[in-house]
């Protein structure tokens, strides 16, 4: 009686087993920042092609759960916008070796239909917008800076991430340079208690593109990557240097210039001094164990994430417009690599 | 004649109300009509030989599948069936013998309070039991999550079925000389095997759909993946992930996928009914 | 099918039968011991929380996962919220459609109309969310919103920016899911109320509806408000279509447009990545809230439904 209905089920699993090409390859897990997510799905794509016996499973969770699953030893490496702490560390219980893999920049993007004009924002309106205290699109202070441009009486609505973000963080240290008020009301961190009345969360960095995308009057920080891939207008800041500049590679890449060498201690490049710099930038780094508990998959996770740290592997970031490291970033990011036991 | 306005506002408001009670029920038929539609016009251009089998693709290319999430699904559910059929058909083998009494009585308010759980407490449990001290998340940590999903509806129509076979046809077995346990396994079970598997059946659409649980136990892949141990792609998952991306290519895919779910529920709560209609018509006969 | 005892237990002598005995008390005990155990690793879980919370976890409204300050305030009344929302529509809507399918349509309608609403509880629950995500969001932005901001504008329930996702978009998504529910139990016990009350109504002269809606409805009450508080349990859980469309803002707002948060929800979006002992346990307390509340309600929607049902069985 049941034997023939688990026969059939039996049957079905073994047809759809054998159907399969051999999925003997190791897999390697890996989660976290939804930042590298579009970088790191391409990038493990054409490892796995070139190396067909390792496949990266890499699932976008937000900086802070990529952390808490490979504290919890979950997954064989997290990726995070911002490094672990102190406090982070220590709760790892092991030592923990922390790579830069991947520049980026956060764009501020809208949905602000019937202006065909780029919106040019000073970083103090921006952290005004963001502080709630600026809450029309027609406001004086954005007029300002955008003569001849006729702004709607829209409500801003303001998007944040829900989930714990490195790009929240990188966007919140930014404006904690801004903005001594953000700094002494909010402050820094991958997930605070946004202030602006008229705001909305929205899960990862595909989640707040989406919710600008359909929600007309949003304004929001995203991955520069979603907001090309997705044809979004984002805004033209002005830095500290008091040039307007887009979100692109190249501003990305001078903010970057500014700091030679990071560290785990000392990562910051948001608000950089150059003239063209971009002053929403950061970089997102890879955390693995230095002595993984399987010293086979410590070979593996070692072969990818030398080569996602070389010339090869960053140019995978630069089709979906993510900046190469720095030739510098990348020879101490395999420098900390090498340190691991394998 | 007295109060004939009266009688006119009673017949009006009588049929009024009429209208209104046959609105409402327009409206509900028709808000599945209207979803289904939604789901169908939006979905079916994404579904194709390639997206039933192929493997998702990265980010910034077109084309791709959710081959792996449809297998996934089939594996997870074919494990928690494995495991939900003997414990929910033992439980209701007890609670049919055992019909009055505490204990019983005990378990018939478990059974009720599992079926009122929230599925995401229930993937608590699966993360707290199986993913935690295992330092991985897995398949069989949903398929495990599943399985309490599907006991509360398997107990109670086991003990049901079982109870409504008719006390001669087990007298009668015992009577040949039987143990009571083959007079279970041959006679009594087989009797009630339509109530069971509509059962089943139903269960199975009901887990079809649940992704809360799967968050944090199944954790998702883009790979093929066979083994239970290791995290797998589902259906469910993958249409959460695509919806709530700015992907176009991946929102078209989230409507295809949700295509594919509403099309198997529907085809297992139809084929519920059926047996259900058939089993009645036999008993009749 | 109950047999005196001395005749069961004479029935389980053989060997067989002993090891057969063993197996059905060793799964019902297994079955047993897993629900009690989710309950206990829930309240385990909970344990950190509820130590450095106390009781004011319930009533303390921040959320503040880098200050490690935890209230659940945000939630339950989101949770809250959306639920009573979804109650409200899907009982109006549940119950007139219980009374047309019972009462008023001939067998033709009723048989098909029936099965379509039962059809509805079958749709899984990320198809809600993925229609309600990007077919009633919008529709709530562009029209259903403003409609209701023009006509009630003027209350605080419906003041305030319209940003389609929110507490009316997740409360409708939820009536819709709790419809079959309410209906398919409504329909039951008012097809049980026996005929001659009905009859005794109308020979006195009511119409059909004064009769359903005077007699049938008020004999009904106790098992339609069981179906209601039913339907209540399983809004309150609901999770992945709520998600979807709430709007993710641990904020206590009075306008039905702004975004919020659930109970379910929040754990949904954070368990993941919540990296302290204490973060993670606030979440699973949250769970643990969650599966108290479900337990009691459906307790008391059983118990309704029973009285009025369990009579007639």
């Amino acid at each position: 009686m049941f034997g023939s209905l688990t026969r059939g089920c039996a049957a079905l699993v073994i047809a759809a087993v054998m159907a399969l090409p051999a999925a003997a390859a190791t897999q390697l897990t890996g989660a976290g920042s939804s930042f590298d997510y579009p970088f790191f799905s391409k990038a493990f794509y054409v490892y796995s092609q070139k190396n067909p016996d390792v496949t990266v499973n890499y699932q976008s969770i937000g900086s802070g759960g990529g952390i808490a699953q490979f504290t919890a030893k979950n997954v064989d490496f997290g990726a995070t916008d911002v490094p672990m702490n102190a406090q982070e560390l220590q709760r790892a219980g092991q030592p923990v070796l922390q790579i830069p893999v991947a520049l980026g920049g956060a764009a501020i993007a809208y949905n602000l239909p019937g202006v065909n004009a780029t919106i040019k924002l000073t970083r103090q309106t921006l952290a005004d917008i963001y502080l709630g205290k600026i809450t029309k699109w027609n406001d004086p202070q954005i007029a300002r800076a955008n003569h001849g441009v006729k702004l709607p009486d829209t409500a801003i609505v303001v998007v944040h991430r829900s989930d714990g973000s490195g790009t929240s963080y990188i966007f919140t240290d930014f404006l904690s340079h801004v903005s001594g008020e953000w700094k002494s009301r909010v402050g820094v961190g991958k997930s605070v208690s946004w202030p602006a009345p008229s705001a909305v969360g929205a899960k990862g960095n595909e989640g707040v593109a989406g919710q600008i995308r359909s929600t007309p009057g949003a304004i929001g920080y995203v991955e520069l990557a979603y907001v090309v891939e997705n044809h979004m207008p984002a805004v033209t800041l002005q830095n500290s240097a008091g040039k307007w500049v887009a979100c692109s590679e190249a501003t990305v890449a001078a903010a970057a210039a500014d700091k030679p060498h990071v560290s785990p201690t000392d990562f910051s490049i948001v608000d950089a001094p150059g003239a063209n710099s971009y002053p929403v930038a950061g970089f997102s780094w890879v955390v693995v164990y230095k002595k993984p508990a399987d010293s086979g998959r410590a070979r593996m996770l070692y072969d990818v994430l030398s080569w996602l740290v070389s010339s090869a592997g960053q140019e995978n970031a630069k089709s979906l417009d993510y900046v190469p490291l720095p030739r510098s970033i990348q020879a101490s990011a395999l420098s900390t690599l090498k340190q691991m036991q394998h | 004649m007295i109060g004939t306005a009266r009688l006119r506002r009673r017949r009006v408001s009588a049929s009024l109300g009429a209208a209104l009670t046959l609105l409402c029920a327009l409206l509900a038929a028709g808000a599945l009509l209207v979803i289904l539609g939604y789901v169908v016009v939006q979905g079916i251009g994404a579904v194709n030989w390639a997206f039933l089998t192929q493997l998702p693709r990265p980010v910034g290319m077109t084309g791709g599948g959710v081959g792996n999430g449809i297998l996934g699904t089939i594996i997870i559910i074919a494990i928690a069936a494995a495991m939900a059929i003997p414990l929910g058909l033992l439980t209701g083998i007890y609670l049919a013998l055992f019909g009055r009494g505490t204990i019983p009585e005990a378990l018939r308010f478990l059974s009720d309070v599992l079926s009122g759980v929230p599925s995401i407490a229930i993937g608590l449990f699966a993360y707290t039991v199986l993913v935690a001290p295992l330092k991985h998340f897995s398949a069989f940590s949903a398929s495990f999550a599943f399985m309490m999903l599907m006991l509360p509806l398997l107990v109670r129509t086991s003990e049901q079925a079982i109870r409504s076979v008719p006390q001669t046809v087990r007298e009668g077995a015992l009577a040949l000389g039987m143990s009571n346990f083959r007079a279970t396994m041959r006679v009594v079970l087989p009797t009630a095997r339509p109530a069971i598997i509509t059962a089943l059946l139903l269960a199975i659409a009901r887990v079809t759909g649940e992704t809360a649980p799967l968050l944090f136990t199944a954790f998702g892949s883009q790979f093929w993946e066979t083994n239970p141990g290791r995290p797998m792609a589902v259906l469910a998952l993958q249409v959460f992930n695509y919806a709530i991306s700015p992907y176009a290519n991946w929102q078209a895919q989230a409507w295809g996928g949700a295509l594919l779910l509403i099309v198997a529920v529907l085809i297992l709560s139809l084929g519920a009914r059926y047996m259900l209609s058939q089993a009645s018509r036999r008993l009749e006969s | 099918m109950d047999e005196p005892a001395f005749r069961r237990i004479a029935r389980f002598v053989s060997p067989v039968d002993r090891g057969f005995a063993a197996v059905v008390y060793g799964g019902s005990a297994l079955f047993a011991v897993l629900i009690v155990g989710l309950f206990i690793e829930l309240v385990l879980g909970s344990w950190p929380s509820l130590r450095a919370f106390g009781p004011s976890f319930i009533w303390k409204s921040a959320w503040d996962p880098v200050a490690s300050k935890f209230g659940a305030l945000p939630m339950i009344y989101g949770t809250v919220v959306t639920s009573f929302i979804a109650i409200l529509l899907a009982s109006f809507v549940g119950i007139m459609a219980a009374v047309f399918l019972a009462d008023f349509a001939p067998r033709w309608i009723a048989a098909p109309l029936s099965f379509l609403i039962e059809l509805l509880a079958a749709v899984p629950s990320v198809v809600y969310g993925l229609w309600g995500l990007f077919v009633l969001a919008p529709l709530v932005r562009t029209t259903i919103g403003p409609v209701l901001q023009h006509l009630l504008g003027w209350t605080p329930l419906f003041a305030g920016p319209i940003y389609g996702v929110g507490l009316l978009t997740a409360g409708i998504i939820l009536a819709l899911m709790i419809v079959p529910t309410v209906t398919a139990i409504s329909r039951d016990v008012i097809a049980a109320i026996p005929r001659d009350l009905r009859e005794a109504s109308m020979a006195l002269g009511s119409t059909k509806w004064e009769t359903a809606t005077r007699v049938v409805l008020p004999a009904a009450r106790v098992g339609i408000f069981g179906a209601c508080v039913l339907g209540l349990g399983r809004a309150l859980g609901e999770t992945i279509a709520v998600t979807m469309v709430i709007g993710n803002r641990p904020e206590i707002s009075a306008s039905l447009f702004a975004p919020s948060y659930t109970l379910a929800s929040v754990i949904a979006n954070e368990f993941t990545e919540a990296t302290s002992a204490v973060y993670i346990s606030a979440l699973i307390e949250l769970g643990l809230i969650l599966f108290v509340v479900s337990i009691v309600v459906n307790a008391v929607a059983r118990l309704m439904i029973w009285s009025v049902r369990g009579s007639r069985a």
